[in-house]
């Protein structure tokens, strides 16, 4: 697919990247602040998006990103599964047991695994959302 | 209450439109009307007067925080809603390669 | 508050509204971004900041997918009246008729078990919190997360998000396997 014009490629340039740190913000305050993984992953998607929408590529590049995003998204929720499993050997057994020490609430390295999970969530639906809008763009490019 | 009624009018209007239009996009924005709808209400179901959102600052006695439970649970429905959503175009789009139209009166094949 | 909830919940049913009847498909999609950034303004006046966050994204997601699918496909709707003519008669188009009985049938239906099941409702802001009583008194405790809806999200109910999870992979593999062009042979 063909980019876009000049202008929209600029303000790309300026403003892709932080978008970018702000979804990662988003992520990894997710225990502290509004937010989380859900909201984080779906910024981080809109980042990529927005630079796919503004610089185009050519469809065989397309084509290999957007099997590497469906394997990263699996990868995300094989994580996730491995994390609950680990809850459930260590000590009590309770299916997604908080095994990591808490800590004192509002530190940034607090909470346990609920920033774990935070971040392992937040990629998984970014690598859903990106990978659903590649599948929409490669089809519309193969039909051509 | 008057609020949850004007909620369910906006249900009611999502619901109308999946029954009444012919094209297949349209009942996909209804489908998508409903469940906004459906967030809408459960938000609304947990709010309290004067409430704050439920996040802890250290140090505030603040105790009248509103419902974090249907907070939870919308923000998992309002990300899979837009998965199911993508899916439904996605077989909107098919059908309409297959077909040429986004008429469901046109679109036979299934019929029994 | 409520009157301003509810004439921003007004302003959502006319931009709904008037997405089901437009005539060209791409102001539809435009206009259904009325009811989706309302509702953003609703989740904050109604101090839900995470999920404000979250649906101000996917609306606009959904709308660059929308405005692809309209791309590559027709912008037309298609029309219909309520009334046909045939050799200068008007006659009531039975099929409409036969969908606004229908529709009659359904908002009767559902007016009742709505009227039945919110007369068991707490009135707007009076919120009597049952089940979360324990989250919002010792959630901090045990969780260690000052963000409520992360604690309940991720501990108290994680199964919940492992099938939230298992449903977006599965929309996933779904799109994929619809949008695949060419069959494997």
């Amino acid at each position: 697919m063909t980019g876009m014009t000049n202008i929209v490629k600029t303000v790309t340039r300026i403003i892709g990247g932080v978008v970018f740190l702000f979804g990662l913000y988003i992520v990894t305050h997710g225990h502290l602040s509004p937010g989380g993984g859900f909201a984080g992953g779906t910024i981080i998607a809109g980042a990529f998006i927005l630079l796919v929408l503004a610089y185009g590529d050519n469809i065989m590049h397309l084509r290999r990103i957007k099997e590497e995003s469906s394997a990263l998204e699996n990868i995300a929720i094989f994580c996730i599964l491995i994390m609950a499993a680990v809850g459930f050997l260590l000590g009590t057994k309770v299916f997604f047991n908080n095994f990591l020490p808490i800590g004192t609430a509002g530190q940034l390295i607090s909470a346990g695994i609920i920033p774990l999970f935070n971040i392992l969530i937040g990629i998984e639906v970014a690598a859903a959302l990106f990978t659903i809008f590649l599948a929409f763009v490669i089809f519309k490019e193969e039909e051509k | 209450m008057i609020l949850y009624f004007l909620c369910f009018v906006l249900f009611l209007v999502g619901l109308y439109g999946v029954i009444t239009r012919r094209n297949v996009i349209k009942i996909v924005l209804g489908i998508c009307i409903m469940e906004y709808s459906i967030n809408l209400l459960l938000i609304l179901i947990g709010y309290v007067h004067d409430g704050v959102a439920p996040i802890i600052v250290k140090g505030s006695a603040e105790t009248n925080f509103v419902d974090p439970l249907p907070q939870a649970m919308v923000l998992t429905v309002i990300v899979i809603g837009l998965a199911t959503t993508a899916m439904l175009l996605a077989i909107a789009i098919r059908v309409y390669r297959k077909h040429g139209t986004f008429d469901i009166r046109e679109i036979k094949n299934l019929k029994g | 508050m409520e009157a301003l909830l509810a004439v921003i919940i007004l302003l959502m049913i006319a931009g709904s509204i008037y997405t089901l009847h437009a005539r060209d498909l791409l102001s539809a999609v435009i206009a259904y971004g009325i009811t989706g950034f309302g509702l953003v303004i609703c989740f904050l006046l109604l101090k839900a900041p995470d999920l404000a966050i979250a649906q101000i994204v996917v609306e606009i997601i959904t709308l660059i997918i929308m405005i692809a699918v309209i791309r590559i496909s027709t912008r037309e709707d298609l029309t219909e009246g309520a009334t046909i003519k045939v050799e200068g008669v008007r006659y009531v188009n039975l099929r409409s008729a036969v969908y606004f009985v229908t529709g009659l049938l359904f908002v009767v239906g559902f007016l009742y078990f709505f009227v039945k099941s919110t007369l068991n409702l707490d009135p707007f802001g009076v919120h009597s919190a049952r089940m979360a009583q324990v989250y919002l008194e010792q959630g901090v405790e045990l969780t260690g997360s000052a963000n409520l809806v992360a604690g309940v999200l991720f501990d108290f109910r994680a199964y919940d998000t492992l099938g939230e999870a298992t449903i977006l992979i599965t929309a996933v593999v779904g799109i994929l396997t619809v949008l695949r062009l060419k069959g494997r042979k």
